[in-house]
């Protein structure tokens, strides 16, 4: 069954059409690569689908049920989004990693924690380090994996690599290939990057606001 | 000591306001016009307000009190409005926050037997407490409205990681309501050190005891404090949702 089905999603602010008609399946497990020019709406899409911003036309169904339904909460935490320029919050690396199991009212995983900064080369003592310490690189990380606390079912990339140095990128990639395993999360990346376009399973082209899947 | 100023001392004290336009004509402040609309105001208003009060002293119907508390509640909540720069629901909101600090001060200052339930100390205590709601309740949404705007991006980082709204928003709620409360907390500290206030200078100017003046300082203090952490609480609290949408996205 596909996990997400967008059927005639389009996207307008006032006059401007942003995205129109888009229609676009996404199997469970799926890796799904989006590229296009620059303003041509793929962000947006990917918004769309995160609900960060809802879509003024079409319906947008996950695990077969339509988005409104959903409390967009417990959504959110099935589909997860990772900005492309994110931001910490709070002081530290923990108050950033365990910030999903205070709003799920849980207690930190602390080993988990440990285990997702060592997947992207961070050391455990950063994480007391405070945030304004960390280079733009392990600023993506430690939000990357912020994301990952709580395994999605989704998780949503939008150009997280952009103005990563090759080092970096490299870190960062290896924990995606790490997820597109047997981890049961459903990946849809939204890159610039060639070396990216030219290893993704399955691409869609979002142009002018028109998505068309070419492989 | 007589407490009457001749109408010819208060003639006479005017010249005070030509020392304003004077600067404002010499540094070219452009404020003129505002400041003769202000004096005029100023004096129309409490011209009024000093006969209003002069009758409803005197009538002490306590209907005709509790409406005069309503009407200076229905003021300083559209004043709060203003400063909330377009904000949906912000009269309503301020309104409920005013009146309710009010309620719950003069209820704590009636019942504690500090004042009585008549008219002439019932309605200058709301006027304070209404008054000082209004301004830090003001100053919340103004901090507010640029916590939003400047931290938009942590409160969408929140959102995504599945934190309802008053998660995605706790850092401004506790900031905000914190300048809504600190410059009653920072006048509470110097008080009598740098400043006399109003109440107390205005009692020892009628010839209290400065010692029996400080008393009323002390409670006016109290209901400060009070009156302005209930405000900004209750008006941030109730004012934060509508800077999201009902699919709890920011607007």
């Amino acid at each position: 069954m596909a996990i997400l089905d967008l059927q005639h999603v389009g996207y307008q602010v006032r006059n401007q059409q942003i995205l129109a008609d888009i229609n676009l399946t996404v199997e469970e497990d799926d890796y799904l690569t989006i590229t296009g020019p620059s303003g041509g709406g793929k962000s947006t899409l990917l918004k769309i689908i995160a609900t960060m911003i809802s879509a003024t036309a079409g319906d947008i169904f996950y695990q077969g049920k339509n988005l409104n339904q959903y409390d967009p909460i417990l959504y959110r935490r099935e589909v997860s989004y990772c900005f492309q320029q994110p931001t910490l919050f709070g002081n530290d690396v923990l108050e950033n990693l365990s910030f999903p199991a205070k709003i799920r009212r849980t207690d930190f995983d602390k080993a988990r924690a440990i285990q997702l900064m060592q997947y992207v080369k961070l050391d455990e003592k950063m994480l007391t380090q405070p945030i304004k310490e960390l280079s733009g690189g392990e600023k993506q990380r430690v939000a990357l994996i912020r994301n990952l606390m709580y395994l999605p079912k989704i998780l949503l990339l939008d150009e997280i690599t952009t103005g990563l140095d090759a080092a970096n990128k490299a870190i960062v990639w290896e924990l995606i290939e790490r997820l597109k395993g047997d981890s049961g999360v459903t990946l849809i990346a939204v890159t610039h990057d060639e070396q990216e376009i030219l290893a993704a399973k399955h691409l869609a082209q979002v142009e002018n606001g028109k998505l068309e899947v070419q492989r | 000591m007589s407490l009457d100023i001749s109408n010819l001392s208060l003639v006479l004290v005017t010249a005070l306001v030509f020392i304003a336009l004077w600067i404002g004509y010499r540094e070219q402040l452009g404020i003129d016009k505002d400041i003769v609309i202000g004096v005029i105001r100023a004096v129309i208003q409490l011209t009024i307000v000093g006969y209003v009060l002069k009758y409803i002293f005197h009538l002490n119907n306590i209907l005709l009190t509790l409406l005069l508390i309503l009407i200076i509640i229905f003021n300083a909540a559209d004043n709060a409005r203003k400063r909330s720069n377009g904000i949906r629901g912000a009269f309503y909101i301020s309104f409920v926050a005013i009146l309710s600090s009010t309620v719950v001060v003069l209820g704590v200052l009636v019942a504690s037997g500090a004042i009585k339930m008549i008219p002439s100390q019932i309605i200058p205590i709301s006027g304070m407490v209404a008054s000082n709601s209004m301004v830090a309740i003001g100053l919340c949404y103004r901090n507010m409205n640029a916590m939003f705007r400047d931290q938009r991006q942590q409160v969408l980082e929140r959102l995504a990681l599945g934190a309802d709204i008053k998660n995605a928003s706790k850092g401004i709620l506790r900031e905000t309501i914190k300048t809504g409360m600190s410059p009653t907390i920072d006048s509470a500290k110097t008080v009598g050190l740098v400043s006399l206030p109003g109440m107390m200078s205005g009692l020892i100017i009628a010839g209290v005891d400065p010692v029996n003046a400080i008393k009323y300082q002390i409670m006016v203090t109290f209901m400060m404090l009070a009156t302005t952490s209930l405000g900004s609480v209750i008006a941030c609290y109730m004012i934060y949702r509508k800077f999201y949408n009902d699919r709890m996205q920011l607007k």
